[in-house]
């Protein structure tokens, strides 16, 4: 306190003296050297704070507050005059004896059963792709590209495609499991009923494990050749290198790669949006598609917002604890 | 320590300036804004009518010329495809930023109209159109809630008719369309045979579902709605309602079980069309006839069979569709706008778009047209003027649909997959749907 205010008043009067200067000297000479020194780096960082501010923060205290007011197709011109709901849109949220509670629910276990599924099978389909594309050999770079199609299609045009296989009477799946395999005699349906968790799975898989292959791949790319060799001239397995060279020095890339799977199928509104449309079956019925089926069908934006929270908190709570796992065994390890 | 704060601050208030700025950039577009000497400029957002987005702006553009040569007034029309319109016009409702002139699906009219984002048409601005006789009565109810001003005007009218195959029905001997729902049962167990079907149904379509949920309640006599605007789906006459219509797949088998899975509102048309299915209750079919080529002379028109009078329902087979018209009340053109709706629903525009859209102009003096005259157009019209009746229209209206046709999904994929559709299994979900209802609320 004592030392900014010399330096400061110094800085009035050299601003007085010098008042012929030009504009940008000027405007220096006002801001204590102090100031400038310690503030420059937070100066230089403030665009990129601002922006993150819009883009990120600034939507989710808003979607935070929506989530505390009764906001319904009565109130979105005007979000000031709509009643406070206080816990409201929370309690029926989370009352599991309420229809909407009972939906939430299930929608949650459901997408918990997907997330497991399709992180498991992304991630095992991935490292087989990567370990056996590990050592040169030819035609590794064609499969390679191969391999990554489904990643770089735009989901649209994967998804839609997928639906059309799946189509009970005229898709390709059926043709191929009744009339060319003869494996039952009914035709199944794949997009509603109790397949269509299957059906959802599969295209989650389909579209997701190319990343994980990449990943992994990269990943391995970082491992040196010379452990191989060694281990191999003590005689290790294949087999045995995958688990004490391969799957160990991996450990970094997993943990990041199964924590970014999860998010994404937790959160996948493309995938289960494009194959069923705007009702997804009850079997399918994946969180991020309830919940916009719960408030912008339905016209009730503060519920909606509300299971929002809980789903971010959901995922905040998994991602801490996660990390923390992960991390504290590495450090061990 | 001051040096801290004071670091804090101009942090804090450059910010409130990015976010100031930031907001006003979002303001500043007046493009469209009067009082300058620039001509007028509306913009309008245009459902989408015909078969593609493209050929709905080639239908619009000659009419939109006409009006600019007219007044003076140039209107930018954008085609918003129908997974998009509703999404849009919320975003632009909360935003203030959208468009002058907009259409809308008359069942959302009383939700919008709670919204209070268009400006409502009292009886002076009614009177400026040709005053309200001018416009067909059901079609004008469907404009918002009872005992307030229109919060839009028809443009474009449609309803639900039977579409039946003429050839099928020949080769099934049947000499013409069923007047009962009995007849139309024994005559789709008929016509159900050779891996072909009696009747199509859209069965994983949300609003289809709800659509006919809506028409088979009225012929029972039920109210989605009781009097003070309170949820009442699982009422006994609606579960009776709903399985009437399920059943025509579950127990009467005249409905291809993979009619369980059509969802994006263009299947049961391919099938019908293609032959696959002999009947058809739907709105205009027009432009997918077109488009697969066949004449639309092979297909008959007629009403889906009425209740029983002596039975207590209402004599109700068609929903009053269509399309309104609504003016943002945030548009700095209201006049313009006001010439545009005037534009829209006078004789030649509404004679020149419907014929177009193969739909059903909502003024009468329209209907002197030879095209409006044909058989089917007719049939349409006979339905919406005398047996059609609006959705009820009230601000919980697209949640009855959302709910309603989520929980016929459901039964028709059950149906597909052979379990039994018991009254106590239509009524438990009916009771669900309107649960998450009263709870949402």
């Amino acid at each position: 306190m004592v030392v900014s205010t010399p330096s400061r008043s110094g800085a009035w009067r050299g601003a007085e003296r010098g008042g012929g200067d030009g504009g940008g000297g000027r405007i220096t000479r006002l801001i204590p050297v102090r100031l400038r020194r310690v503030g420059l780096p937070y100066l230089l960082i403030l665009p990129a704070v601002l922006l993150e501010l819009l883009i990120h923060l600034v939507p989710m205290v808003i979607g935070v507050g929506m989530s505390f007011l009764k906001l319904t197709q009565f109130f979105i011109r005007n979000w000031l005059a709509a009643p406070f709901a206080g816990l409201g849109n929370y309690r029926v949220a989370v009352d599991v004896d309420s229809a909407v509670g009972a939906a939430l629910l299930h929608s949650f276990l459901v997408t918990v059963a997907f997330t497991l599924l399709a992180v498991g099978l992304s991630w095992l389909f991935g490292m087989c792709g990567a370990v056996l594309m590990q050592r040169p050999f030819r035609g590794r770079g064609v499969l390679r590209t191969l391999f990554l199609v489904p990643y770089a299609l735009p989901i649209y045009a994967g998804v839609i495609t997928w639906s059309f296989m799946f189509q009970r009477d005229s898709g390709m799946i059926n043709h191929v499991l009744v009339e060319q395999l003869h494996l039952t005699d009914e035709h199944p349906f794949w997009l509603i009923g109790g397949n269509s968790f299957a059906s959802l799975v599969v295209v989650a898989v389909w579209r997701l494990w190319p990343f994980a292959f990449l990943v992994l791949t990269a990943g391995l790319q970082n491992i040196p050749e010379d452990l191989y060799e060694a281990s191999a001239i003590d005689g290790a397995s294949w087999w045995r290198q995958v688990r004490t060279i391969t799957l160990p020095l991996l450990r970094p890339v997993n943990q990041v790669l199964v924590l970014v799977l999860f998010l994404w199928n937790f959160n996948d509104f493309n995938t289960p949006y494009v194959l069923f449309g705007k009702s997804a079956p009850r079997e399918a019925d994946l969180i991020s598609i309830h919940i916009y089926q719960s408030s912008f069908v339905t016209w009730n934006f503060g519920s909606g917002a509300a299971m929002s929270v809980l789903l971010l908190l959901f995922l905040l709570l998994v991602t801490t604890v996660y990390l923390a796992l992960t991390t504290r065994r590495r450090i061990r390890a | 320590m001051r040096t801290r704060k004071l670091g804090f601050m101009t942090a804090a208030m450059s910010m409130a300036g990015a976010l100031v700025l930031a907001t006003s950039a979002c303001g500043g577009d007046d493009s469209g804004s009067a009082g300058s000497d620039r001509p007028v400029t509306l913009t309008y957002w245009a459902s989408n009518q015909g078969p593609s987005l493209e050929a709905d702006k080639q239908v619009l553009q000659p009419e939109l010329d006409r009006f600019e040569k007219q007044t003076g007034i140039k209107v930018n029309v954008e085609v918003v495809p129908w997974s998009d319109l509703l999404n849009r016009i919320l975003a632009a409702t909360t935003s203030g930023q959208g468009p002058d002139v907009l259409n809308i699906g008359n069942t959302w009219s009383a939700s919008l109209q709670a919204t209070g984002a268009f400006v409502p048409f009292d009886d002076a601005a009614l009177a400026a159109l040709g005053g309200k006789e001018r416009f067909l009565g059901p079609s004008l109810a469907a404009t918002g809630a009872a005992g307030q001003p229109p919060t839009a005007v028809p443009i474009y009218g449609m309803t639900y008719g039977l579409f039946y195959n003429k050839k099928m029905f020949a080769d099934a001997g049947i000499d013409g369309p069923p007047k009962t729902w009995d007849e139309l049962i024994a005559d789709g167990k008929k016509l159900t045979r050779d891996g072909k079907w009696g009747l199509a149904v859209e069965g994983a379509s949300v609003s289809e579902n709800a659509h006919h949920a809506f028409i088979f309640g009225q012929q029972h006599g039920a109210d989605l709605f009781d009097s003070s605007g309170k949820a009442q789906f699982d009422s006994p006459q609606q579960v009776a309602a709903v399985k009437q219509y399920i059943d025509l797949m579950a127990v009467r088998k005249i409905v291809n079980p993979g009619n369980a899975e059509y969802a994006n509102g263009t299947e049961a048309i391919q099938d019908f069309v293609t032959g696959k299915a002999a009947m058809l209750m739907w709105q205009s079919i027009a432009s997918s006839v077109k488009a697969a080529g066949v004449s639309e002379d092979d297909f008959g028109l007629a009403p889906i069979p009425l209740p029983d009078p002596g039975a207590g329902g209402r004599q109700v087979n068609g929903m009053v569709a269509g399309i309104n018209l609504a003016v943002f009340k945030h548009t700095k053109n209201s006049d313009a706008a006001m010439k545009f709706v005037a534009f829209m629903t006078g004789k030649e525009a509404q004679q020149t778009l419907n014929k177009a859209y193969g739909s059903l102009p909502t003024v009468n003096d329209a209907y002197d047209d030879p095209a409006f005259q044909t058989p089917t157009i007719k049939a349409f019209q006979q339905i919406l003027a005398n047996t059609a009746a609006p959705l009820p229209q009230v601000p919980d209206e697209s949640q009855f649909e959302t709910l309603v046709g989520t929980a016929m999904n459901q039964m028709f994929a059950d149906a597909a997959a052979g379990k039994p559709i018991t009254d106590e299994y239509v009524k438990a979900k009916l009771s669900d749907a309107k649960q998450q209802m009263t709870g949402g609320n």
